[in-house]
C-alpha cells in the first residue's frame, strides 16, 4: 500500500466546538512565507494557541493534554475563507488524518482531499452526539472507515454513513493523486485543445 | 435545452467526465503569485515535469510585497526569498511575470481585468480565493489550493465537480450613498457566511446591470465570503466597452469574432437554477460589519443584534466574536471611534474606488485620531491616480498613498493594524487577526471608509452628502 493511502482510522479526538473557523485562524497569513510544505503544524491555530509572548494559552484545546488523537472534531462551516492549502498542511502536519464537521468550506475540502486529510461530513445531530460523548469522556474513541464510508462512536456503536465520490475514494485508498490521473489522459487534453478556437 | 451562463461556459470546457466522479475541466488562464506557487513549482520539479502551457500563466508579486520603497530590496528576509523564488521559477519556465518594478505589477485580481487578460467565456483559476472577481466579465473563475495550482501547471486541467447554481437578482435603484460594496455586504448579511457554500452564483437584475465593471468586480470578489465557489455576471455592452482596446484584448477581426461569441453568454430564459434570491436595491443602506465573519454585517445606522435575537446554538460563537471586537450586543455602531482606515485590496482599490474617496474628501481633512492608508490595486491605478491629481487630494486631506499590493488586507507584509485597534477597511475579510494579531476590522464601502477618515468614527455617509 502507498504510504499516503488512508483507510481505517481509530483514534481519540481533539474537539474544537467553534463555528465558522476560517483558514486565517487555522494558519495566520504571516506564517505563509515558507516555500516548502513542511513544518506548518507548529503554527496551527497560532493565535488561539499562544499569547502575544508566545506562551501557550492553557484554555485552548490543543494545549490540553487531556485531548489528543488523529481526529479533529470541528463545528459548522470549518475551513471557510482563504484558499491557502497551508491550512490543510498545518492540520496534517500536526498529526491529524481526519476532520469531522457538519459543514466544510469547498476549497478547504478539496485541499484536504489533495493532502490525504479526510474531511468527514456528518449530520448536525451526529456531530452533537460526538461532542457530547467527548465532553463526557475525553478518551472517547472514534473509528472512521473510508472503505465503508462510516464513522462510529466505538463505545456506543452509534454510526453514520458519510459521502465521498467514488473517484476520490479510490485515490485516497490507493494513495493516488489527481496529477497522476490527469497525466494519464494528457493525450485527451491535447486533443481537446485543438477544439478550442 | 435551456442553459445557464455557467453551464454554457462549463460545458465548453469539459474534457471528459469520470464515472461517479468529477469532470476534467480545461483552464484557459492561470494567475499565480508568490505565496501559493512555490510548493507547486517544487512539486513539478520533483515529478520531473515541465510547465505544460506556460503562455497561459500570468504571474505577479502582490501578497507579500512592501507598499513603500518598492525600488529597494525587500527588507524582510522570508518575503524577499518568496518573491525571488517567483522570479526564478517564472524565468526558468518561461512564464510572464509582472513583478516589483514592472509597470503592470499589482494585485492579481486587479491586473487581470485592467490588462484585458480577463475575458468573457473563459475558465480562470488562481491560488487565491478572490479569483471570483474575474467572474464579473462572465467567466468561470475560482480560487484553488496549491496542489491544484500544480495540477494546472502540469496539465492545464483540474478535476472539478459541477457546483449547484444560484441566481441572486438585485432589482431597482440604489439609494444615495449606497454603492456596490454595500450590495454585497447586504447579501452576505442576509444569507450568512456559509449561505452559498456548494453553489456558483450568478448576479442579475437591473441594479447589477446599472453598475460599472469595477463595481461589478467588487460584488463578484466577495462571493467567496458567503461560501460560494465563485460569482459571475453575464457580459453586456458595459463589459465589452471596458475590455475594448486593453493591452491583451482581442483586436481587429479577432475582436469581432470574440464579440459574436461573447454575446451568446447569458442564462437562457428557462434555464434552471437550484436556488434563486430576489433583493430590492432600494432596501439597501450603507453597510458595515461588526463581527468576525463577513456575514456579521448591518446598516451603519442600525444596532448590533441583541443577545436574545441570536439562535441559542450560535450564541457562544456570537459572543466570542463580539468579545474579540470589543463591541456590545444590542448597541449602535455609529459614533464608535476608529483608529485606522484602510482603502485597498482586490475588493476596492481600483481607480473608481480612489475617485469615489477623493471626491468625498476633497477640501476636507482627516481626523487627528486616525491613520489613513490608501493602497492602489496596481501600478496602473497608481499612475492614473497621480495623473488625475488624486494623490494631491489625498495629501491635502492627510492621507498616505502607498504603493500597490495586498497590504493590510491580509497583513502579511509590515502593514499590520496593531492589536486592539479598530480599522475601517474596504477589504473583504474581518476574521480574527486578519489585519494583524488582535486587530479589529470593520468592513465597509470606500465611501463609508472615507467618511470615517474625516470624522474619526463610524458615520453614516448619507448625512454628509
Ligand atoms: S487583496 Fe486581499 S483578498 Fe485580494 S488577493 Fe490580496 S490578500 Fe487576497
Amino acid at each position: 500500500m502507498n504510504a499516503k493511502a488512508i483507510n481505517k482510522i481509530s483514534s481519540t479526538t481533539v474537539p474544537l466546538n467553534i463555528e465558522n473557523v476560517d483558514t486565517d485562524q487555522i494558519i495566520p497569513a504571516r506564517f505563509l512565507k515558507a516555500t516548502s510544505r513542511d513544518g506548518f503544524g507548529e503554527n496551527l491555530f497560532r493565535d488561539w494557541r499562544y499569547d502575544s509572548n508566545n506562551q501557550p494559552k492553557k484554555d485552548f484545546v490543543l494545549n490540553d493534554p487531556t485531548y489528543k488523537g488523529k481526529i479533529l472534531v470541528a463545528a459548522k462551516n470549518f475551513g471557510c475563507g482563504s484558499s491557502r492549502e497551508h491550512a490543510a498542511w498545518a492540520i496534517k502536519d500536526a498529526g491529524f488524518d481526519v476532520v469531522v464537521s457538519s459543514f466544510f468550506a469547498d476549497i478547504f475540502k478539496n485541499n484536504s482531499l489533495n493532502n490525504f486529510l479526510l474531511p468527514v461530513t456528518v449530520s448536525e445531530a451526529f456531530l452533537e452526539k460526538v461532542f457530547t460523548a467527548i465532553e463526557k469522556d475525553p478518551s472517547t474513541q472514534i473509528t472512521v472507515s473510508l472503505q465503508d464510508q462510516t464513522i462510529t462512536l466505538d463505545a456506543t456503536g452509534d454510526r453514520e454513513q458519510f459521502e465521498i465520490n467514488d473517484y476520490k475514494k479510490t485515490c485516497l485508498l490507493n494513495g493516488y493523486d489527481d496529477i497522476d490521473f490527469l497525466l494519464s489522459i494528457r493525450g485527451d487534453i491535447e486533443k481537446f485543445e485543438t477544439t478550442l478556437a | 435545452m435551456a442553459k445557464t451562463l455557467f453551464e454554457k461556459i462549463w460545458d465548453r470546457h469539459v474534457v471528459k467526465t469520470i464515472d461517479g466522479g468529477p469532470s476534467v475541466l480545461y483552464i484557459d488562464k492561470h494567475f499565480i503569485h508568490e505565496v501559493t506557487s512555490p510548493q507547486a513549482f517544487k512539486g513539478l520539479e520533483k515529478r520531473g515535469l515541465p510547465v505544460f502551457r506556460p503562455r497561459q500563466i500570468v504571474a505577479t508579486a502582490d501578497h507579500n510585497v512592501p507598499t513603500v520603497d518598492q525600488h529597494l530590496p525587500i527588507k524582510e528576509e522570508l518575503s524577499r526569498i518568496q518573491v525571488q523564488q517567483l522570479l526564478d521559477n517564472c524565468k526558468k519556465n518561461g512564464i510572464e511575470l509582472y513583478g516589483l518594478g514592472h509597470p503592470y505589477q499589482g494585485i492579481v485580481h486587479v491586473i487581470g481585468p485592467e490588462l484585458g487578460i480577463t475575458q468573457p467565456g473563459m475558465t480562470m483559476v488562481c491560488g487565491d480565493s478572490h479569483t471570483s472577481t474575474h467572474g464579473a466579465f462572465g467567466a468561470i473563475a475560482f480560487g484553488i489550493g496549491t496542489s491544484e495550482v500544480e495540477m494546472v501547471m502540469a496539465t492545464q486541467c483540474l478535476l472539478q465537480s459541477k457546483p449547484k447554481l444560484m441566481r441572486i437578482n438585485v432589482d431597482g435603484k440604489l439609494n444615495k450613498g449606497v454603492v456596490s460594496k454595500d450590495i454585497i455586504l447586504y447579501i452576505i448579511a442576509q444569507i450568512s457566511a456559509s449561505g452559498a457554500t456548494g453553489y456558483f452564483v450568478e448576479y442579475a437584475g437591473s441594479a447589477i446591470r446599472d453598475l460599472s465593471m469595477e463595481a461589478r468586480m467588487t460584488i463578484c470578489n466577495m462571493s467567496i465570503e458567503m461560501g460560494a465557489r465563485g460569482g459571475m455576471i453575464a457580459p453586456d455592452e458595459t463589459t465589452f466597452a471596458y475590455i475594448k482596446g486593453r493591452q491583451f484584448a482581442p483586436a481587429g477581426i479577432a475582436w469581432d469574432q470574440a464579440l459574436a461569441k461573447w454575446k451568446q453568454l447569458y442564462s437562457d430564459k428557462d434555464a434552471h437554477f437550484d436556488k434563486e434570491i430576489h433583493i430590492d436595491a432600494a432596501t439597501i443602506e450603507p453597510m458595515i460589519t461588526y463581527g468576525t465573519n463577513p456575514g456579521m454585517g448591518m446598516s451603519v445606522s442600525g444596532h448590533i443584534p441583541a443577545e436574545n435575537e441570536i439562535d441559542e446554538k450560535e450564541k457562544p460563537s456570537y459572543l466570542k466574536s463580539l468579545a474579540y471586537m470589543g463591541l456590545e450586543a444590542g448597541s449602535a455602531i455609529k459614533g464608535h471611534p476608529v483608529d485606522y482606515v484602510f482603502i485597498g485590496s482586490c475588493t476596492n482599490s481600483r481607480i473608481e474606488d480612489l475617485r469615489m474617496v477623493a471626491s468625498f474628501v476633497k477640501g476636507r481633512k482627516k481626523a487627528d485620531n486616525v491613520q489613513v492608508w490608501i493602497v492602489p490595486g496596481s501600478k496602473q491605478v497608481e499612475k492614473q491616480a497621480i495623473e488625475e491629481g488624486i494623490d494631491k487630494v489625498f495629501e491635502e486631506a492627510g492621507f498616505h498613498l502607498r504603493q500597490p499590493g495586498c497590504s493590510a488586507c491580509l497583513g502579511m507584509n509590515e502593514d499590520k493594524i496593531p492589536a486592539g485597534k479598530y480599522c475601517i477597511s474596504t477589504s473583504n475579510r474581518n476574521f480574527e487577526g486578519r489585519q494583524g494579531p488582535n486587530a479589529r476590522t470593520l468592513l465597509a464601502s470606500p465611501l463609508t471608509a472615507a467618511v470615517a477618515a474625516i470624522t474619526g468614527e463610524v458615520a453614516d455617509v448619507r448625512e454628509y452628502l
